[in-house]
């Protein structure tokens, strides 16, 4: 067994475990901490695979914002997360049920899978050799070129994913001082200020 | 030699935790967007073997557009879970039927 062998099922166990311990663990920051665990084998998987831009992406957003926004709101909700956690063996048949009839479901499409004949024909971006262009530059000649318009729609879903998650999360509290642009804006400075001529020893 | 049929594997897998997540987990909302993160995870490995292994650079291009709406998901997600949470003052989702869907 080779090197890329090992590290293949060494990522490939850790990503199928921490993936487990995710859905089965008790406390939800250790969930969010085997999610980013999880990721992080998958990156491995990824550079195994020849993409090293997928790879460091995934490392970026999802363990850099998305597990860290996750964390943030697990510790943030005061929740009491052993109340939620207490049905846990209610579901578990069902569950185990669902779980074993899709995975024989996906077998099935395993025993009797084959390639299309003209698969290599119908590519639609053939890979580049690795001696003329990194996966990095291919992609990008790639994603600004053929992809460009679709590149600009997740640019603007995540826009208004931001815009959306602002709006959701912002409230006013009456009983906090705000700044009021407005009335700041209107105030005279004629009215607001005014000159006194202070002898020197006596004050005001 | 590992071949596509081993990422294949782990792919269906990783999806099928995914499921299994979300119904073990019918109460606790954040449990299940990470296994929806978890199911997206997966198609992103079957994406990017067969990009791979066919050597076409569309599925690693499809992979970054299915990590954006990940993270766009999970953004809103979590954003209307805070929401919720101060209205309510739990994240019990099992009996939400405030608007009689």
């Amino acid at each position: 067994m080779g090197f890329a062998d090992f590290a293949f099922y060494l990522f490939a166990i850790t990503v199928v475990t921490s993936g487990m311990f995710v859905v089965v663990s008790r406390n939800p920051v250790h969930s969010v901490l085997w999610l980013i665990l999880a990721f992080l084998s998958s990156a491995g998987l990824f550079v195994l695979l020849g993409a090293e831009f997928v790879a460091m992406l995934m490392i970026i957003v999802y363990v850099g914002a998305v597990a860290v926004l996750f964390l943030f709101v697990v510790m943030m909700l005061d929740v009491d997360f052993a109340e939620l956690r207490g049905e846990l063996a209610k579901f578990v048949p069902l569950a185990g049920l669902i779980g074993v009839i899709l995975l024989m479901e996906l077998a099935l499409v395993f025993g009797a899978w084959t390639g299309a004949e003209n698969a290599a024909e119908l590519r639609d971006a053939v890979t580049p050799a690795l001696e003329d262009t990194q996966n990095t530059v291919a992609l990008g000649q790639l994603i600004y070129t053929k992809y460009i318009y679709l590149f600009q729609a997740a640019g603007l879903i995540l826009l208004v994913a931001m815009i959306g998650a602002i709006v959701l999360t912002l409230r006013h509290r009456p009983d906090i001082k705000r700044q009021n642009v407005l009335s700041q804006i209107y105030r005279d400075p004629a009215e607001q200020m005014e000159l006194k001529d202070v002898k020197p020893g006596q004050g005001l | 030699m590992i071949g596509l049929e081993h990422y294949l594997t782990v792919a269906a897998a990783l999806f099928v935790i995914g499921i299994f997540g979300i119904f073990v987990n019918r109460k606790n909302v954040i449990i299940i967007l990470m296994s929806i993160e978890l199911m997206l995870l997966a198609v992103n490995i079957n994406f990017v073997a067969f990009s791979s292994y066919l050597g076409d650079l569309a599925g690693q291009v499809f992979t970054l557009f299915v990590l954006t709406v990940a993270a766009a998901e999970a953004a809103i997600g979590l954003a209307i879970l805070v929401c919720f949470f101060r209205t309510r003052g739990t994240i019990a989702v099992e009996d939400v039927n405030v608007m009689k869907g």
